[in-house]
């Protein structure tokens, strides 16, 4: 039995790995489409026709796109990320301690979030029809609906400017106290909570309930057990695949909401840079971003696949 | 399970039963689509004129919803952004379900390697998160309408094509799906007389869906001001362009994000309380 | 209180999707004595598990108990706590679901499972309570019953979790246990042993029960009484030989009519006869990547060779995953053949029904057990039938729908019946409809599979009949695949029995009662009769159960 799940498991794997060459293969032609040459951008408009053909061949943008792409791939593997058209620096350095700040603030996030997700949409499905129930999904239905952008404009009007508890934009370089590091992360920090948690809860109250209503929980129910013990003893252990993957799932709503939220409060990440970076057609450091970003949503949706295979207690 | 739809208050109508929330939605839905068909000839005053003195003016008997950064009437801005964010989020997700609920078809009802390749590409397209592909190809090729309305389109048929595909195959199991084949039916047939017509109802459910998710992602690209450009404003472009006025709560920046909100709940409570059919058997 | 059980005028409400509210139980009273088994038999929507459910004091989501009262060893169930109702749930009255497979937790082992009960009412320690089950599981002749506690649901067979799910409601001692179509799932040669188990634990213990079945030969040999449901109120009450023998409602005897023999015709023209329609030699049709022979890996069907001649019927018997079901796909094209020759009327047919011409394909066809998915629910009657005229018989509008009256008129359906959905249709009807749609087409062959599985007795009955009278008219021949002899024997001219994709024996059916083959004698022996002795009787060879009785 354990070598069918692995066999899965590899396969999902292998999957994932064919799934990423595409992926980068539409990032790097996409951004490849960029209008007008990329050489005389570069140079300026006083250039020599000479000196764009020069920079031309030394960019390899005479070669076939197939050719740039396995070149460009190759020095992805090498951990050479290109060179920032806008002020000459290596993508890399330029990225470095932004993905760290990313991050830091996607690692609170689901710190904060997954726990009250779970214990929300658990604790409604036990209570289904219940007022709670109504007003927990009541809720995530609302936040849902909304863009990330009304929750965080919703966010700042409540805690900065009505309850002027906390600053409304973030930096990270002036944290010198805890306080200091709770009003800086913590306006992005709700929003991405509220907008993450709102999915989670919907999927795993929509899992638990699935589970509630299947024969053996009714099976449960005419042994006599107590509610809770129907929950805990034989609904929850079923429903944790469907749950697990949940999570993972409303994670990979992070890459979306950071590029909002981080826009927002200005806050110094990964995804803010790739805003500016649209804005100044850097063309080699949104390559990188872009994959960063994809490379992070790919890891999380593989690993809500691999966690539904490997709870599956039939392949036990 | 099936039973427990009795909470909200439901009555009946010619064969179906209608809850009122459901119909509160269906009729925002309905002034929303009638206000973006209407747009040009219901505005008080065009949406470039400066009518006001002040800028993030109040609300006030003229100028129903204030005035915003520049001066400008609100009311005809919101009326006319309603006409750019319904219009191109409605063409996108046209083109989008469309695509997707026929290729979707096709795959499950034809299978083998076209079900593969078709099936692996879209999930490899799903795996590129829609804000960030949006990003990426309004930097390579700028926002145009149609641009936008291509690209939110083709974000969102991987979505569709699974859903559709998922719901094909479970009809394509069926034994009267068998008894067509082996009668000798063609693939078209198939799709269109077999497997269509039961899963028309939760396709336009997923319609729905889709639609939300678009006024969302088109409202946040045109929020991070890689939507639409001016002079030209939808709803989530009119957000940011007024967003200084949030530290007074200024209706230049509520009103909008409002009408976006107003227009995706009522979908979401809409496709949650659809009118449904009576079947009862005779007890 | 003199009865274990006494129900007095039970009312239950169910609330259907448009809100509507119907009474699915209407005034249902009956008594239980200590240690007495009854049966609750009816057919499917009479309410039989309804009011099973209900002496636990529980109604399914959707329904409510409204009136009445359910006395269970001194506690009237409807009017009790829902925390007193826990108590007795276990306790008092234990509950064998239809199909084990489901109710059980597929994430926990067998063992926790079924002593679950004694830890929810702190019955005794786990240790004891694991020595109990080991007994229990002897008691219910289970394989290995030391270690079989240690598996998951999904590696047990149907028929051993059937009674692993009876062990898990003895363990807690109950007064009464309610058996919920218990072996209905299961295949005749398996249903046997799970009987015989039940029987005699009931037996031991004197435990009263309540068996809830729709087959009255089932019933009859393991109930001391019988009450006859129909429309949620009870038809007849009556001891099994009072109900066997002398039968006072018009409806219990509708049920016991559809066990008699029925008349054989003879056939009319015997010339006739002798011409081969369908000639199958050597066909193999299987499972899996094909090996460099031709053959498939997973064989389900092996070299089975098969005549049908014109007019005339072949039944093929056997029980699940016998390949029968393989076999009809095979023939039809569906699931094509790895190797083997089909001629059909003369002429050799592609193995792939795509490859076959459109007449070819007109000629042969094929009804399947489930109407409720061969008919699709999103057309009416009318357009399900018309389809066939219109695509093989190019007929107009008009035409078309002169002929749907007249194959309406044909399989005994009322004309205004062609405006319907599938849904709207009972499941008699359905198959009526189902069937109607082949007769469309104008085939030589109807290959029928399992078609009256699906349908309660006296329903099944009537649609055998019905296609008895058709071949009259028409000059069909049918291809009669079934689980079941007795309507196999019914309506074929040659019986072919499967077991393990392979054809052990071919007979007439006035030879059933002699079969030659080891096999066929042990599936034969294995149908239950109406006579309430027959169980108890019934002496089989432990060398052929061994051999074949796979479960």
């Amino acid at each position: 039995m354990k070598s069918g799940v692995l066999k899965l498991v590899m396969k999902r794997l292998a999957v994932a790995l064919v799934t990423l060459l595409i992926v980068l293969f539409a990032v790097f032609f996409a951004t490849s489409m960029l209008p007008g040459d990329t050489a005389s951008i570069l140079l300026g408009q006083a250039a020599t026709p000479e000196a764009v053909a020069g920079l031309r061949e030394a960019m390899h943008l005479n070669d076939p796109a197939i050719l740039r792409f396995l070149l460009w791939l190759v020095g992805l593997l090498h951990g050479d990320l290109g060179t920032s058209y806008a002020n000459q620096m290596p993508v890399a350095a330029l990225i470095g301690g932004r993905l760290v700040n990313t991050m830091k603030l996607a690692a609170i996030t689901t710190m904060l979030s997954v726990p009250l997700a779970l214990t929300l949409g658990i604790t409604a499905a036990m209570l289904r029809g219940s007022v709670y129930d109504r007003t927990v999904t009541v809720f995530s239905i609302g936040v849902i609906s909304v863009p990330e952008f009304m929750v965080a404009t919703l966010a700042v009007l409540l805690f900065a400017v009505y309850l002027k508890w906390l600053p409304a934009l973030s930096s990270v370089n002036e944290a010198h106290s805890v306080t200091d590091l709770v009003r800086i992360y913590a306006m992005p920090v709700i929003t991405l909570t509220f907008v993450i948690s709102a999915q989670m809860i919907r999927m795993t109250r929509a899992a638990v309930i699935e589970t509630l209503s299947t024969p053996y929980v009714e099976m449960a129910l005419l042994k006599g057990a107590s509610r809770s013990r129907m929950v805990l003893r034989h609904a929850l252990p079923n429903a944790l695949g469907p749950i697990v993957n949940a999570v993972a799932l409303s994670l990979s709503y992070l890459v979306g909401g950071v590029i909002i939220v981080e826009t927002i409060f200005n806050y110094p990440g990964i995804a803010k840079l790739m805003v500016d970076a649209v804005a100044t057609r850097d063309l080699p450091l949104i390559q990188s971003c872009a994959m960063i970003f994809c490379l992070g949503y790919l890891f999380l949706i593989t690993a809500a696949d691999i966690i539904a295979i490997m709870s599956n207690p039939r392949l036990r | 399970m099936t039973m427990a739809r009795a909470t909200t208050s439901r009555r009946s109508f010619l064969g179906h039963s209608y809850s009122l929330v459901g119909v509160v939605a269906a009729l925002v839905i309905l002034a929303w689509t009638l206000v973006a068909i209407l747009a040009p000839y219901i505005i008080p005053h065009s949406i470039g004129d400066i009518v006001d003195d002040d800028y993030f003016g109040p609300m006030r008997q003229g100028l129903w919803l204030g005035s915003d950064y520049l001066g400008r009437d609100m009311l005809s801005r919101v009326l006319m952004g309603a006409r750019y964010t319904v219009g191109i989020s409605l063409a996108a997700v046209f083109i989008a379900c469309f695509s997707g609920v026929v290729l979707g078809m096709i795959a499950a009802v034809t299978g083998g390697w076209l079900d593969t390749c078709l099936s692996r590409f879209l999930d490899a397209m799903n795996s590129i998160p829609s804000k960030l592909f949006g990003l990426v190809v309004v930097a390579a090729v700028g926002s145009s309408i149609p641009v936008l309305i291509l690209t939110l389109a083709v974000i969102y048929i991987p979505g569709a094509y699974r859903f559709a595909r998922a719901l094909a195959v479970n009809i394509n199991t069926m034994d009267f799906m068998t008894v067509a084949r082996v009668r000798g039916e063609n693939t078209i047939y198939l799709i269109g007389s077999e497997i269509l017509p039961n899963i028309i109802r939760p396709v336009l459910a997923d319609f729905g869906l889709r639609f939300v998710f678009i006024v969302l992602l088109l409202s946040g690209l045109s929020f991070l001001g890689l939507g639409l450009q001016p002079p030209l404003a939808d709803w989530g472009a009119l957000v940011r362009e007024n967003i200084g006025g949030l530290p007074f709560a200024a209706p230049a920046v509520v009103v909008p994000s409002l009408a976006i909100a107003s227009l995706t709940i009522s979908v979401n409570l809409l496709i949650d309380n659809l009118p449904q059919k009576i079947r009862d058997r005779d007890a | 209180m003199t009865n274990l059980v006494e129900v007095r005028d039970l009312r239950i409400e169910a609330t259907t999707d448009a809100g509507r509210i119907v009474e699915i139980i209407k005034g249902v009273s009956l008594d239980i004595p200590d240690g007495e088994i009854v049966a609750l038999i009816g057919e499917s929507g009479s309410g039989k598990t309804t009011v099973a459910l209900s002496l636990m004091g529980y109604a399914r989501p959707g329904c409510r108990i409204t009136g009445g009262e359910i006395n269970v060893n001194g506690k009237n169930m409807a009017a009790i706590s829902e925390k007193e109702r826990a108590r007795s749930r276990g306790t008092d009255i234990a509950y064998v679901p239809q199909s084990a497979a489901a109710s059980f937790n597929p994430s926990s082992t067998i063992m926790e499972q079924v002593i679950e009960v004694t830890r929810i009412h702190n019955l005794m320690p786990p240790e004891q309570a694991r020595q109990r089950a080991v007994e229990l599981f002897k008691a219910l002749s289970l394989p290995d019953p030391e270690g079989i506690g240690a598996r998951y649901p999904h590696q047990v067979s149907g028929g051993q979790l059937q009674r692993l799910a009876a062990a898990m409601a003895l363990i807690g001692d109950p007064k009464l246990v309610i058996f919920d179509e218990p072996t209905t799932a299961l295949d005749v040669t398996t249903q046997i042993d799970v009987l015989k188990a039940f029987k005699s634990v009931m037996r031991a213990g004197g435990i009263a029960g309540v068996y809830v079945s729709h087959d009255l030969a089932v019933v009859a040999q393991i109930a001391d009484r019988i009450v006859v449901l129909k429309g949620g109120e009870v038809q007849e009450t009556g001891t099994t030989a009072a109900i066997l023998s002398a039968a006072t409602h018009a409806y219990t005897r509708e049920l016991l009519a559809a066990f008699e023999p029925k008349p054989r015709q003879t056939q009319a023209n015997a010339d006739v006869g002798a011409k081969a329609l369908l000639r199958i030699d050597n066909l193999t049709a299987g499972y899996g990547p094909v090996r460099t022979n031709g053959q498939p890996v997973v064989r389900a069907v092996d070299s089975v060779s098969l005549l049908v001649e014109r007019g005339r019927n072949l039944g093929v018997i056997g029980e699940s995953g016998c390949g029968k079901s393989t076999l009809a796909r095979a023939i039809a094209g569906i699931h094509p053949a790895a190797t083997g020759d089909i001629v059909f009327d003369g002429k050799a047919l592609e193995r792939a029904a795509k490859n076959r011409s459109r007449d070819q394909l007109r000629e042969m066809q094929i009804v399947f057990q489930y109407a409720d998915t061969a008919l699709n629910p999103a057309k009416s009657v009318e357009d399900i039938i018309s389809r066939p005229l219109a695509f093989y018989h190019g007929l107009d509008r008009e035409a078309r729908s002169k002929r749907v009256d007249e194959l309406l008129d044909m399989v005994r359906l009322p004309r205004t019946l062609r405006y319907r959905r599938p849904s709207e249709l009972s499941g008699g009807q359905k198959q009526r409809v189902n069937f109607a749609r082949a007769l469309a087409a104008d085939p030589k062959l109807i290959i029928c599979d399992e078609i009256t599985s699906a349908l309660d007795t006296v329903v099944a009955s009537t649609v055998i009949e019905l296609l008895k009278e058709l071949q009259r008219e028409l000059e069909l021949s049918y291809i009669f695949i079934s689980h079941d002899l007795s309507v196999v024997e019914a309506i074929c001219d040659q019986i072919m029995v499967m077991y393990n994709g392979e054809r052990v024996e071919q007979i007439t059916p006035d030879k059933v009662k002699a079969p030659t083959h080891p096999y066929s004698k042990l599936l034969f022996s294995s149908v239950p009769k109406l006579d309430p002795t027959w169980l108890d009787g019934l002496v089989r060879d432990p060398e052929l159960v061994n051999q074949y009785g796979h479960r």
